[in-house]
């Protein structure tokens, strides 16, 4: 019953899409939810929050894999982050990323 | 009708599905199955409650369960993969052109009505994203955690790029296809997201522009208005907002072919767990797999006759063969595949089975009409790709 449903609905979408010639007017304006995902507190989560949150959500960092070596691992992406991606953190900025990194995920 | 009608008629029928869905979509968590798989169910406009790897930029992953209903994966379902934030969320498709150019006579700019207007092709295709199932790697590399549903199955609507390369008039000595789409960088720093084909693949006539996807327009994370489709090919290449194509005499040097999306270059694309290959190339062609979708690992069965059920797919080839076995790969029979919808297609499968009381592995294995099969054992590169080991849900039968 379920799955007719479904089908019908996106059949009789389909069919007036197509009947149109997939007309197509305004402007997307597409809205995503609220960003929610957060830095867990750890030492120096305001210089994380001012780097890492210029490109990417907080949960790019949180669903990362459990390492044995998280200090290389955490140096590893943060030198990855500025070499490959370019993002631009200050030299002295580093260390605490990766700290905060190592100590916290 | 307009688009505000058409997301109407999706919303209505991501309701309808709610209703059938149990216990995953009711929770606003789900775990997947390995360490720190914890994530929230998102619902995103278009969508149905999907999983949340990030949000900025998104990244969606199919709950497993949706692949047992049917070969054909649902627009507001199928998965979600960016990687750079600046997404053209306001993109206005009465005003979007296509530019066509480099090596070509004639440089084209073409509109969504020009491209509706040429003659339309269709194929059903699976999708998969390169990084699909990595977090089952072990060890543990570095990206996108996914489980194993950062891939879907839809019949694709649009022109065949040969067409449309045909219109331009490409000159002697191509070599390459650039494509760039809408999405960018949120700083000129970071590199642009563009991919490459080779002239020929790109020229082979299955390479398609495509603005439909079951029988509706793109959904706006998938593309919308318009993307590229290489069947058989890994997701990564099937570039989104699509507004850029260049055709050049030498091979693209773009951070994202060159540097990103490489797979060892060892016969079987593997290396050993942990080591870093000594050459690599770029990823192409998807490794061929097959899941069973009915039973999920861990579940509890009654003893007797049961039907087992699930999906298989390849690079192209078609699948010639599913077997299943239900003692831990010891012994294997085969399954009865489904309807045919196309050699890039997820192609059903079907067995009856008898378990006794007991624990059990159940095992599927796909084989291609080229021979091609899936290994006993899980092959490691460390960007966590291509993974298409024998697949095993573990069930208790009482």
């Amino acid at each position: 019953m379920r799955r007719t449903f479904l089908l019908t609905t996106a059949f009789v979408a389909g069919l007036a899409w197509l009947a149109t010639g997939g007309a197509v007017a305004a402007p997307v304006n597409y809205k995503t939810p609220k960003e929610t995902a957060a830095f867990k507190p750890g030492p120096n989560l305001d210089v994380v929050q001012n780097n890492c949150s210029a490109c990417h959500s907080a949960d790019y960092v949180s669903t990362q894999p459990p390492m044995k070596n998280k200090q290389q691992f955490w140096q590893a992406e943060v030198t990855k982050m500025i070499k490959v991606y370019g993002a631009q953190i200050d030299d002295a900025d580093v260390g605490k990323i990766v700290e905060y990194l190592a100590a916290t995920y | 009708m307009d688009r505000r009608d058409l997301l109407k008629g999706a919303g209505l029928a991501a309701l309808a599905a709610g209703f059938g869905v149990t216990r995953a979509l009711a929770d606003d968590t789900v775990t997947l199955p390995f360490a720190n798989g914890e994530r929230p169910l998102v619902r995103y406009p278009q969508k149905r409650p999907l999983i949340g790897l990030t949000s900025r930029p998104p990244q969606l992953e199919t709950p497993f369960q949706i692949f047992n209903n049917g070969p054909i994966t649902p627009n507001d379902a199928f998965f979600v993969r960016y990687h750079l934030s600046g997404l053209p969320y306001d993109l206005d498709p009465g005003k979007f052109t296509l530019e066509v150019k480099g090596k070509v006579d004639k440089p084209l700019k073409l509109s969504l009505r020009d491209i509706r207007k040429m003659k339309a092709t269709e194929i059903v295709a699976v999708n998969q994203c390169s990084g699909n199932s990595r977090g089952f790697f072990e060890p543990r590399v570095a990206g996108g955690q996914l489980a194993n549903g950062a891939m879907g199955n839809a019949r694709w609507l649009g022109v065949s790029l040969k067409a449309v390369l045909e219109m331009a008039g490409v000159q002697s000595g191509a070599k390459q296809v650039v494509f760039d789409g809408m999405d960018g960088p949120p700083s000129d720093r970071t590199p642009d997201f563009a991919k490459a084909l080779d002239f020929d693949h790109a020229a082979d006539g299955e390479v398609m522009l495509a603005y439909g996807m079951n029988d509706a327009p793109l959904p706006f994370l998938n593309g919308f208005p318009l993307r590229l489709i290489v069947p058989g090919y890994y997701g990564t290449y099937w570039v989104k907002h699509l507004n850029e194509i260049t055709v050049i005499d030498n091979v693209f040097d773009g951070f994202w072919m060159k540097s990103a999306y490489r797979i060892p270059d060892t016969p079987d694309n593997s290396v050993e767990p942990g080591t870093t290959p000594k050459a690599t190339i770029p990823i192409n062609r998807f490794t061929i797999r097959s899941f069973i979708t009915n039973v999920a690992n861990g579940a509890k069965l009654k003893a007797g006759n049961t039907t087992l059920q699930g999906i298989a797919f390849d690079s192209g080839k078609g699948i010639k063969d599913v077997a299943v076995s239900t003692d831990g790969g010891k012994t294997w029979t085969q399954a009865k595949l489904g309807k045919d919808l196309g050699k890039y297609s997820f192609r059903e499968w079907k067995l009856p089975v008898k378990l006794a009381a007991g624990s059990h592995d159940l095992k599927v294995r796909a084989t291609s009409n080229s021979g091609e099969t899936q290994p006993d054992q899980p092959r490691w590169n460390p960007a966590g790709y291509l993974r298409n080991v024998v697949e095993t849900v573990r069930v208790t039968v009482a």
